[in-house]
């Protein structure tokens, strides 16, 4: 149990997908701008991620290995994130129209994110084993989650300052994104 | 109206350059940039994957049904990343391990699924792979230039070359994440400045 909760720190905190392994990047700054979009997307995201690295991992362990099929890796999975994506779309928006209301826009954007990706292959490349890549899918997702309402609540109060001309926009939330990561750089040598 | 194809591939280099003016693909971008070499690594298969699969997709693109056509997209993709991938464990070996899980996520990089989109399912076989070579090369210059940024300051070195003397003390923060955001912050600030003179 102890080394659940140690892999689920070194996820969340240590390890941070945004903010030390810059998977997700793009959703980061696009969902970030207000708080309601960055939580709407962090639970669509935790959400998918849990069904995306359970299912990878099975179908990883019973069909690609059995069958010598490795190299077919990636476009299997990136079929299994497009398929599971739109099936749970279908599927709430007939039996949960109210979870299907908050998540509804963020879960189409959520097949090109590349931390979802990103995780299922950290998965398999780490030989982690089922239970362990259902810890690691969550805590990475949740760690997502975190970065991404941390970045908002920062971001909105970045309209209100004056920031130089050529800094607006973008720019300004990089550089906003590089402090955040140094804040969690700090965890570093934690676990 | 209508571009010519020089046109086509020159605005790839600076009035559509990813990932500053399209802000796609910044995992890769932040990820691969460490040093020159990978960043040059990344770019070249980009290229390679954006430019097959725009030519691909415009080929299909009468037969392909709008409703269905980001997942054949995705289908397309998916097949060049796995031949970059295998080419590259053939024949530059140390370079894969280096990108690691980057090359299958090219996979999810949005700048190559949003030329196919934007791009492609739209224009002739000839201008599309125009512009899968001009963004492809216009995002290689931007990893490069990322890449020798943070290199020769985070690692005091130019493509494994040192260019400083032995006195010089590597700024770390550089190389690891937050520098990589920070560079990526102010360089596209440059641009901008650069833009409204």
């Amino acid at each position: 149990m102890g080394d659940y909760i140690l892999l689920a720190i070194s996820c969340i905190l240590v390890n941070n997908i945004l903010l030390a392994q810059y998977l997700g990047c793009c959703p980061f700054m696009g969902t970030s701008k207000k708080m309601e979009t960055a939580i709407g997307m962090g639970m669509a995201v935790i959400f998918v991620l849990v069904m995306a690295g359970s299912i990878t991992w099975l179908i990883e362990a019973y069909v690609l290995k059995p069958f010598k099929l490795e190299y077919l890796r990636t476009i299997a999975f990136i079929l299994i994130i497009a398929s599971l994506v739109q099936f749970v779309e279908m599927f709430l928006r007939k039996s949960i129209p109210a979870l299907y209301k908050g998540l509804g826009i963020f879960l189409p954007l959520i097949t090109t994110n590349c931390a979802v990706m990103g995780v299922c292959l950290i998965n398999i490349n780490e030989e982690y084993t089922f239970v362990q890549s259902l810890v690691t899918s969550f805590s990475y997702a949740a760690g997502f989650g975190l970065a991404l309402v941390l970045f908002a609540g920062v971001r909105e109060r970045v309209l209100l300052a004056r920031v130089p001309k050529p800094l607006e926009d973008t720019a300004i939330a990089l550089v906003v994104a590089g402090m955040l990561s140094l804040a969690f750089f700090a965890f570093k040598g934690m676990v | 109206m209508a571009k010519s194809i020089t046109q086509e591939f020159v605005k790839g280099l600076w009035d559509e350059i990813p990932p500053f003016r399209l802000v796609l693909g910044l995992c890769p971008t932040l990820a691969v940039t460490k040093s020159v070499e990978n960043g040059l690594g990344m770019g070249v298969a980009v290229i390679f994957v954006l430019v097959c699969s725009n030519m691909l997709v415009s080929l299909l693109r009468n037969i392909i049904p709008s409703k269905v056509r980001i997942a054949c997209f995705i289908v397309i993709i998916a097949t060049f990343v796995i031949v970059v991938e295998l080419l590259m464990q053939a024949y530059t070996y140390a370079l894969f391990l280096k990108l690691g899980i980057f090359i299958p996520l090219i996979v999810v990089n949005c700048v190559v699924l949003g030329r196919a989109e934007a791009f492609a399912y739209k224009n002739g076989i000839v201008r599309s792979i125009v512009d899968g070579f001009g963004i492809g090369v216009g995002f290689t210059i931007s990893l490069v230039a990322l890449g020798a940024l943070r290199e020769v300051f985070g690692s005091g070195t130019f493509f494994g070359i040192p260019v400083f003397g032995a006195s010089f003390q590597p700024f770390t923060f550089m190389i690891e994440a937050p520098g990589a955001f920070v560079c990526l912050g102010l360089m596209l600030s440059l641009m901008n400045l650069a833009e409204n003179k």
